[in-house]
């Protein structure tokens, strides 16, 4: 894992603040028809650089919304959210593209690889908005894909590979090009109970290097792998607290049975 | 994001659907091979009209008669009878830029030869005639002024009534029927084919003696037409004008009041041809440009399709860094790239038809290098243009609701 430690310390050196993200009083209003749908009430919260936070809440709580604001997918409707000291709430779309290119790293529920486009080219994805050439593009994306164990199926297709394996690919297109911040939606929610135990310690072992981790998840047993977890209910932080007895997944594979696919 | 990577998805995109991207295409190659092979179509004509009217000797004037306004009611040229065999003489006597003049007049009959016979133009003119006209001969001899003269029974026939009339036989010697009397055939003329700007067939005629037709066939005195050679090509529109003040002063027509005949130069005739085959080459160029903007319109309900079913595609993009600008940009380029190879091959096919049409219909047609450029930059913009919406329309999706898209 090599690549990842290059990632991780790439991204401490480009800030002295252990300070990463900061959200001040932070509200969200849709519009719907007539109605105003208040998702997120004041929210405040700050996150270090190397932490590894669950935000845990049924649905309608506000997560998801809170999780497209600090992906910069969207704006908050009032209050303020600093990304390494710098405040991106009311930047232009095009400023927060850069964002997403640069500091952040994606993934999903579903995966959301391009079908029909081998593991290498999903993952060159991010590198193409960069400004990098042909080359170095190349090599980023085939690093990231060994870092996840995947380098001897470049050249599959999404259909050709298992969910462990296309969630392995989407977290290899998160970390390419070098982000600050790791953000995953619900990223074992369409996998079984082993396969996600896999993906957690690959997130655990990224977070060892110094990568900065927000994962969502309604799974109790999901957040425990997380340092922090933060719960959300009716558009606000209910509870705030540090994970006890936090599991190593490493540990806890050993202890399941092994599924044959 | 580099163009190279732009190009690369954007071929990809439209290799997956291939044959919806060649059906769309297809619009634009009908479009732009309609508009090559029209455009040629039409110059080609306009380049022929051209080199028949130079044939025909570009220092000709025709002189006819004019034309009668009756209670309202005006009767085309040809129709005065002012026009006479004086005032021919009168111009090559007083007209320094004439240098000589042939009479025409004419009436149609039926022409009888043994069992077959042929309805035609029997015209009644002198040997100068052939001469001013660049008509040659392809048999025998024809009259000459002594024949003229003597208002003898002699036929110069034209090639469609020798073939009509006489098939593979030797015309020359033999005698036909004009409104039942006879008339012994000297000589036959080269073909000429269809006139320039008319479209008749000029080799449908007969030419006898003006004095015999004058006399024997119709008892007019008077001349439909006056064939004149100017002294050179420049001298035309002088011939032309010292002719309309000659046939003025003597056929008394008073300043103000219209002609009793025309005078029209080849040169005028030449513009006049080349400016109708303009107006039906810009015809069919518009006609098959609407071909080009129906392809345009597929391409962009094609585009409006391919949006919609890839808008994960675009959210994913969105997500990883790719901006507004990126997104438009890809579609863009993808409806350019579709409508530029259906341009490509659209000008292969035009070319196609082209020459086609040249060898089973025998028309000439003119590929113009300058209408290839045009249709090509066309196409592009048909591309720019019904790409433009559907691009705007992926580039403003929100990335959010795009991820979510199922």
């Amino acid at each position: 894992m090599s690549t990842l430690t290059q990632a991780a310390s790439h991204a401490d050196a480009s800030s002295a603040t252990p300070e990463l993200i900061r959200v001040e009083d932070v509200h969200k209003y849709y519009e719907l028809g007539e109605t105003r749908v208040h998702a997120l009430r004041g929210v405040s919260v700050a996150i270090s650089r190397g932490e590894f936070v669950a935000i845990m809440g049924a649905s309608g709580s506000g997560k998801s919304t809170f999780m497209n604001l600090l992906g910069c997918l969207d704006r908050p409707s009032s209050g303020r959210y600093l990304l390494e000291g710098t405040d991106v709430s009311q930047l232009e779309k095009k400023a927060l593209a850069a964002i997403r290119n640069r500091k952040l790293g994606f993934v999903f529920q579903g995966f959301n690889l391009l079908s029909r486009t081998t593991a290498l080219e999903n993952v060159e994805l991010p590198t193409l908005y960069a400004q990098l050439n042909k080359e170095e593009r190349l090599q980023r994306a085939r690093e990231a894909l060994r870092a996840v164990g995947l380098e001897d199926r470049m050249d599959h297709f999404p259909s050709q590979l298992s969910g462990g394996q296309q969630q392995r690919v989407a977290i290899a297109r998160a970390l390419v090009n070098r982000p600050s911040i790791l953000l995953a939606d619900e990223p074992t929610g369409n996998l079984d109970s082993r396969t996600s135990v896999e993906i957690m310690d690959v997130f655990q072992k990224l977070n060892d290097q110094g990568l900065t981790i927000v994962l969502v998840t309604h799974e109790p047993d999901i957040s425990r792998f997380a340092k922090r977890s933060l719960h959300f209910r009716d558009g606000k932080i209910r509870r705030d607290e540090a994970v006890a007895d936090r599991p190593r997944a490493a540990e806890a594979l050993k202890a399941m049975p092994r599924v044959e696919d | 994001m580099e163009l190279l990577s732009i190009l690369r998805i954007a071929w990809r995109a439209l290799a997956r659907n291939k044959l919806r991207s060649g059906l769309t295409m297809l619009g634009v190659i009908i479009g732009v091979g309609a508009v090559i092979a029209m455009v040629g179509v039409g110059q080609g004509a306009s380049q022929a009209v051209q080199e028949q009217i130079a044939a025909m000797g570009s220092n000709v004037v025709f002189v006819a008669s004019g034309t009668v306004n009756r209670g309202g009611l005006r009767l085309g040229w040809g129709q005065t009878k002012s026009l006479l065999y004086d005032d021919m003489r009168a111009m090559v006597r007083e007209c320094p830029a004439v240098r000589s003049a042939a009479p025409g007049a004419a009436t149609t009959a039926q022409i009888v030869f043994g069992n077959d016979n042929w309805f035609t133009n029997v015209q009644g003119t002198e040997p100068q005639y052939f001469e001013i006209r660049d008509w040659t001969f392809a048999e025998g001899v024809p009259f000459t002024q002594a024949d003229v003269d003597a208002a003898a029974n002699l036929a110069i026939i034209g090639n469609t009534v020798r073939q009509n009339l006489f098939g593979a036989s030797d015309p020359v010697g033999q005698v036909i029927r004009i409104k039942d009397l006879p008339f012994r055939v000297v000589s036959v003329l080269n073909a000429k084919g269809e006139s320039a700007h008319m479209g008749q067939d000029q080799d449908d005629v007969i030419f006898v003696p003006i004095t015999t037709l004058q006399k024997k066939l119709t008892g007019d005195t008077w001349l439909r037409y006056i064939v004149v050679s100017a002294v050179s090509r420049q001298a035309s529109y002088a011939a032309q004008q010292e002719i309309t003040a000659l046939l003025r002063d003597r056929h008394r027509i008073r300043p103000g009041q219209d002609d009793d005949f025309m005078v029209r130069n080849l040169a005028d005739i030449a513009q006049l041809a080349d400016q109708s085959s303009r107006v039906m080459t810009l015809l069919l160029a518009s006609i098959a440009s609407v071909s080009l903007i129906v392809g345009g319109i597929g391409i962009m309900n094609i585009m409006l399709v391919s949006v919609t079913e890839r808008t994960r595609e675009i959210g994913i993009r969105m997500a990883v860094g790719a901006t507004e600008e990126d997104v438009q940009r890809q579609f863009l380029i993808e409806a350019v790239v579709l409508s530029l190879m259906g341009g490509a091959a659209g000008i292969l096919f035009g070319v196609g038809a082209s020459m086609l049409i040249t060898r089973l219909l025998g028309w000439a047609v003119l590929i113009s290098p300058l209408a290839i450029a045009v249709a090509a930059l066309f196409s592009a913009a048909v591309g720019i243009f019904f790409g433009f919406y559907p691009a705007r329309k992926a580039a403003r999706l929100d990335p959010i609701e795009a991820l979510h898209f199922e």
